[in-house]
């Protein structure tokens, strides 16, 4: 069956990729080879708009933006709620740091989301889709002109597609790159022209969305798996993966990883596969530490999850997120409670700032944070983190400040001992936070010249003429000029 | 309507579909405390932004904690409103609210009257966690003519951005920046006077902290009745005496018009007037100038301007200003009341007690910000010598006589001052929404027809709708009559107007909900709108205890035209009582 | 072209397409053709893709070499960009990576030229439904 099928053994399976790297995404035929725009041929000349959402339905395909809400679920709302005009909309704001897989599927098949996008207006009743796209993704934004141009020239979208009757068209809209937008009330706002901050729901954009009609908001990647689903059929599909998240989920794989590149593999693929096997392991031969799933929102997967299968229920069990699938892999080098400072970073950044928790509960982790790494960190403030983290969980507005404290909770969960070193002994074990570090002369490369000792500003080194010298690390103060003078490399960061 | 049954802290209760879990637990008499949230019921204004989050509660089967505010009632719902978890949460996140906010509590102008110091205490705040090193986001003060903003104050609550934007349609609040930055403010962060704010001070009225507050000049008044050399007047307008009462303690549509009086006396005034003596010689204007456009109306003189709208309300004349600069000969010319009190002060009245108008002070006490701004328009004032001096608000006015030692519960009730102290009814009901019109009518109907009304109480044309019309019988001749209070509603007439598709011949706007009582210089309502209620009877019992009722039957009115200004229109009222109009628009987002 | 009216309009351009009779110049001596795909997505191009592209296009043009030269999507391999995929006529598609100019010049004179392999080969390691 595969193109390639002389390797065996794969663990990957392309379904949203599956054109990604074969076809030109500019030639609209090629895309036709490959069965393109079968699949919305099938739906408007051979199915009712029922069986499709019961064919999507059974099929088991959840969202892969990152909350995993049940695709055949979502459209059937969107269809139910009767409105003169309702809307598809695309969401292409991929904003989670590392993850590109949307961008990827949008640059290398971009035809793949137009068809989907018109199965979704027939299943629920409408003629008109956006694709809401960051306007940093240029080249996406290029290609999918050309798509929507070359499928229009068709007569794949427009007026009476495949002499069914039903019309669609699709535009682009683009967003200015708030993380924030990607959180689907946030998205229509800012395609409505309003500040893009998320509202309450309900209402759902499926009642009230775009404009106040029924919207039904499809991630790029769970689009991209909608005409095959339909072509091989739900029960294809449902028997990939796991008992409660079928099909593959696209990864990118970051990090301290040889291989570091996107991967599909099918949901219930463990994290040794998908690092030892697909990512060819650790960088350098180090040992490895950790792995951030879901970016921003997500949280961080241990040696003691190698083995559990991904997917969405295992993610969230274990204190982390599907998210868009950003993953990012840490090894031994790297200091849990900065990786964790680094994604508080993102979100305080990110956040819209309309509500409290989320505004200022998350400035106050980064602080807290940005004090343990600076060694000023007390054992109480263990405890206000992790309060504060559970607080903004659950109070804040939206998905962002919602998940934004994952990185913390889960790496304090995974790795108390760091925070523990970090607070009580102020040291930072993996030597990232410098403000945690000493001084130290190693003795076996000190000749004894003094050139340190003559060096240092508060004259905190000690040591015969020709015998190791020694730093007192209590009068210390960390200038570096001792290093700086030393010519043996006697003196190290430690 | 389907009713839903719940349980809220063990106690069952039923109400229907669509309400949400705050307004479900306070039929049980649970109050959730909440901050952001603002319900002006009356007024169809409901700030609900789900932002501050201090009314979480827990929802059995919930994941996370729902805010109450927002989150409509199920049927058979858990809800939890002081577990440990509900109770925890809020603190926390009061504590993160108060960890971004100034400590400056004792010398804030919002002290003792602020939502975000009454939550504290509520909750009971100790200690702010980590206060030493927290960092807390500043921006620059910007000072208007009328309002102060101190947004390192703001809390988000969007309540201002509710009152500009969906009831005003103002547009000079938004939310700008993001994240721990994000804050209201004009486009680019301007300052508000770069922007399109007509100052009618709706965001000071509801903002719950002391990020928005009234430019003070008690300071100025006391500077000049300190002052030997200047003879000092004071106007009080309608609405200041159907609410400065609540500031002592009394209850919501208390009249204290002459234990003010006595105050103003106590507190050195030389002279205690009455902005209502000016709102008389408004209807004589305005009046006329609506009866002289009716009669070249019915003319067939197609060239004249009708319907005629009300020109006392200085935000609304700033808003059309603004946004409708091309009908800015629609209006009426005259000035608002406190203007031709102040031109007449400075004047008639200078005259008469032979001071120079130099060596008058004249301070109005205003329940409205936009004054401040209006007195200070080169057009009101002569050689740099302003008609109005200055103006204050009710609240300032609250501020002044405590400082005083005064009780206003305690004051003996005292008479206005003649000659500028003597009003009508008419001129009392100015304050309420549909006062001025009704005014008018008492006075156009007489001198149109010729005959005596009998009947003074159009009650047609009084309430709290946001937009009201009615057609008053002028003997024959159908008046057809438009009110719009709240800048949102003055709109969609105007939008009328635009289109040449009015059908009235007279509107009348105040910019304020409820018109001047619910100004943005009065009392603080703290989202209570049953309170505007309350301060419009009070307005309408003083009408009703007059015993002029009529403008025009005003003696000193009459007194006025024959001794100096002849009569209405006038070349002398011309010059001093009416005004023009100026194209704001490019005015705005210029620095 | 022409709209597409109906489903068996658009099953008889699948089928043209996959038999090989339109889409690509010479693609009617498809089998005899060397296919070189660019992975030309931003990342892609980013790390000089473009720049491979034409030098590829160009060489093998100059060095008569009958090949079709094409851009497609990105193939996953972050790692080793630039990627190209080389598809000698009767065998099995090889994908490159850390395709520089050089590394493209090794790849057009020792296995476009001579079956011979070069280093860079990234061992393919997924399926793709079809």
């Amino acid at each position: 069956m595969s193109k390639y099928s002389k390797n065996i053994n794969k663990k990957q399976i392309r379904i949203a990729l599956r054109n990604c790297g074969i076809i030109d995404p500019e030639i609209i035929e090629e895309y036709i080879a490959r069965d393109g725009y079968h699949a919305l041929g099938e739906v408007l000349t051979r199915q009712t708009p029922e069986e499709t959402i019961e064919l999507m339905k059974a099929s088991g395909l959840r969202g892969r933006g990152g909350a995993g809400f049940p695709a055949g679920l979502k459209w059937d709302f969107a269809r139910k709620n009767e409105a003169d005009q309702k809307y598809v909309v695309c969401n292409a704001d991929e904003g989670d740091p590392g993850a590109f897989m949307d961008r990827s599927i949008l640059e290398g098949d971009p035809h793949s989301v137009l068809e989907a996008m018109a199965i979704v207006g027939r299943c629920i009743g409408s003629d008109m889709g956006y694709i809401y796209i960051r306007a940093e993704y240029p080249l996406a934004i290029a290609r999918l002109k050309i798509a929507i141009e070359q499928a229009r020239e068709y007569g794949l979208l427009g007026k009476d597609i495949l002499g069914s009757g039903f019309n669609f068209d699709i535009d682009l809209k683009y967003g200015a790159g708030a993380f924030v937008c990607g959180e689907e009330t946030a998205l229509i706002h800012s395609m409505e022209g309003e500040r893009g901050e998320p509202t309450l729901k309900p209402p759902f954009p499926a009642e009230s969305g775009y404009m106040g009609k029924p919207t039904n908001v499809n991630n790029v990647e769970t689009l991209a798996n909608v005409p095959v689903i339909i072509l091989k059929g739900a029960e294809w599909f449902s028997s990939i993966g796991t008992e409660s998240s079928k099909g593959t989920k696209v990864f990118a794989l970051a990090g301290k990883i040889n291989n570091v590149g996107l991967i599909e593999v099918p949901m219930g693929t463990t994290l040794r596969e998908v690092i030892f096997e697909i990512g060819g392991g650790i960088k350098d031969g180090k040992k490895f530490k950790a792995a951030q799933t879901g970016g921003p929102s997500g949280g961080c997967l241990t040696e003691k999850h190698l083995d559990t299968p991904i997917d969405y229920e295992n993610l969230v069990a274990n204190g982390s997120m599907m998210g868009s699938g950003g993953m990012i892999v840490m090894d031994e080098d790297d200091c849990m409670v900065s990786i964790a400072r680094f994604y508080l970073d993102f979100t305080v950044e990110e956040s819209c700032g309309k509500c409290a928790p989320c505004r200022i509960g998350n400035k106050r982790l980064h602080e807290l944070l940005q004090r343990i790494c600076e060694g000023k960190g007390e054992e109480s403030d263990l405890v206000r983190l992790r309060n504060l983290g559970e607080v903004i969980k659950d109070t804040s507005l939206c998905g962002l400040g919602q998940s934004s404290p994952n990185p913390v909770l889960s790496t304090m969960d995974n790795f108390p001992e760091e925070y523990l070193s970090h607070v009580v002994d102020k040291k930072c074990t993996s030597g990232v936070c410098t403000d945690l570090l000493e001084y130290f002369i190693v003795e076996e490369n000190c000749i004894g010249c003094t050139a340190c000792a003559r060096a240092c500003p508060v004259g905190c080194i000690s040591g015969e003429r020709k015998e190791p010298h020694l730093i007192n690390p209590d009068t210390c103060i960390k200038c570096g000029a001792c290093m700086e003078k030393c010519k043996f490399d006697a003196v190290i960061l430690k | 309507m389907s009713l839903v049954k719940l349980t809220i802290d063990g106690n069952k209760v039923e109400v229907p579909a669509g309400t949400t879990i705050y307004k479900a637990a306070k039929q049980l008499d649970i109050d959730i405390p909440i901050l952001c949230y603002m319900d002006l019921k009356d007024l169809n204004i409901e700030n609900k932004p789900g932002g501050c989050r201090i009314c979480s509660v827990e929802v059995e089967g919930r994941r996370n904690l729902a805010p109450s505010c927002s989150t409509a009632v199920a049927e058979d719902m858990l809800v939890r409103t002081n577990s440990m978890r509900v109770i925890n949460a809020r603190r926390t996140v009061m504590e993160l609210i108060l960890s971004d906010h100034p400590k400056d509590c004792l010398s804030c102008a919002k002290a003792g009257n602020c939502d975000l110091q009454d939550m504290a205490v509520l909750l009971g705040i100790r200690e702010i966690p980590g206060q030493e090193y927290a960092e807390m986001s500043t921006y620059r003060l910007d000072t208007s003519p009328s309002i102060i903003r101190d947004l390192d104050k703001c809390i988000m609550c969007r309540r201002c951005e509710t009152m500009c934007n969906d009831f005003q349609t103002v547009g000079a609040l938004h939310a700008v920046n993001r994240g721990f930055e994000a804050v209201v403010a004009p486009a680019f962060e301007m300052n508000l006077e770069h922007s399109p704010c007509t100052y009618c001070g709706q965001c000071v009225a509801v903002c719950p902290t002391g990020a928005l507050t009234e430019v003070d000049h008690t300071g100025k008044v006391i500077a000049a009745l300190n002052d030997p050399t200047k003879t000092v007047v004071v106007q009080t307008a309608p609405a200041v005496r159907a609410a400065l009462g609540e500031e002592f303690g009394m209850e919501p549509g208390t009249r204290v018009t002459g234990q003010m009086v006595t105050a103003l006396k106590q507190l050195g005034f030389d002279y205690v007037f009455d902005t209502d003596f000016a709102a008389d010689l408004t209807i004589m204007e305005e009046g006329t100038e609506l009866l002289g456009r009716l009669k070249r109306h019915l003319e067939g003189d197609e060239s004249v301007q009708l319907p005629i709208l009300t020109s006392c309300c200085p935000g609304w004349v700033n808003f059309f200003e603004y946004n409708y600069p091309d009908l800015k000969d629609v209006p009426s010319t005259a000035r608002s009341p406190q203007q031709m009190f102040g031109a007449i002060a400075k004047t008639y009245f200078a005259d008469k007690i032979e001071v120079d108008r130099k060596d008058m002070v004249v301070i109005s006490i205003m329940p409205c910000l936009a004054k401040k701004y209006e007195c200070q328009r080169d057009e009101f004032s002569v050689d740099g010598n302003p008609d109005v001096d200055f103006s204050i608000s009710t609240r300032e006015l609250a501020h002044l006589i405590k400082q005083a030692n005064m009780d206003l519960n305690k004051l003996e009730e005292d008479d206005f001052d003649a000659p500028l102290g003597e009003s009508s009814g008419a001129a009392v009901i100015f304050g309420a929404t549909g006062g001025v019109i009704e005014a008018a009518t008492r006075t156009a109907y007489e001198l149109q027809t010729g005959k005596t009304l009998e009947k003074v109480d159009f009650k047609q044309l009084r309430g709290m709708e946001g937009i009201r019309s009615a057609t008053v019988d002028f003997d024959g001749l159908d008046i057809n009559i438009g009110i719009a209070h709240g800048l949102g509603n003055a709109r969609k007439l105007l939008d009328e107007v635009k289109a040449g598709k009015s059908k009235y011949h007279a509107i009348e706007v105040m910019a304020c909900p409820g018109g001047c009582i619910g100004g943005g210089g009065q009392p603080l309502h703290h989202g209570d709108a049953s309170i505007l209620k309350a301060r419009t009877k009070a307005i309408y019992k003083e009408d009703e205890g007059k015993t002029i009722r009529k403008s025009h039957e005003n003696p000193y009115i009459l007194k006025l035209y024959d001794e100096f200004l002849g009569e209405p229109l006038s070349e002398k009222a011309h010059e001093l009582l009416h005004t023009h109009y100026f194209d704001k628009r490019k005015k705005i987002f210029q620095v | 072209m022409s709209k597409i009216k109906s489903l068996a309009d658009l099953l008889r351009i699948r089928d043209e397409q996959q038999t090989g009779l339109q889409t690509r110049e010479k693609v009617e001596v498809a089998e005899e053709l060397v296919q070189v795909k660019v992975a030309m997505a931003t990342c892609g191009i980013a790390s000089g893709a473009r720049e491979t592209m034409e030098f590829m296009a160009e060489a093998l043009e100059k060095r008569g070499v009958d090949a079709a030269v094409t851009k497609v999507g990105c193939m996953g391999y972050c790692y080793a960009e630039p990627t190209i995929e080389v598809r000698l006529p009767g065998r099995e598609p090889l994908v490159f990576g850390g395709v520089n100019r050089e590394k493209a010049d090794e790849i057009i004179e020792k296995y476009i030229k001579g079956g011979e392999l070069v280093d860079g080969i990234i061992p393919v390691n997924y399926q793709t439904v079809d």
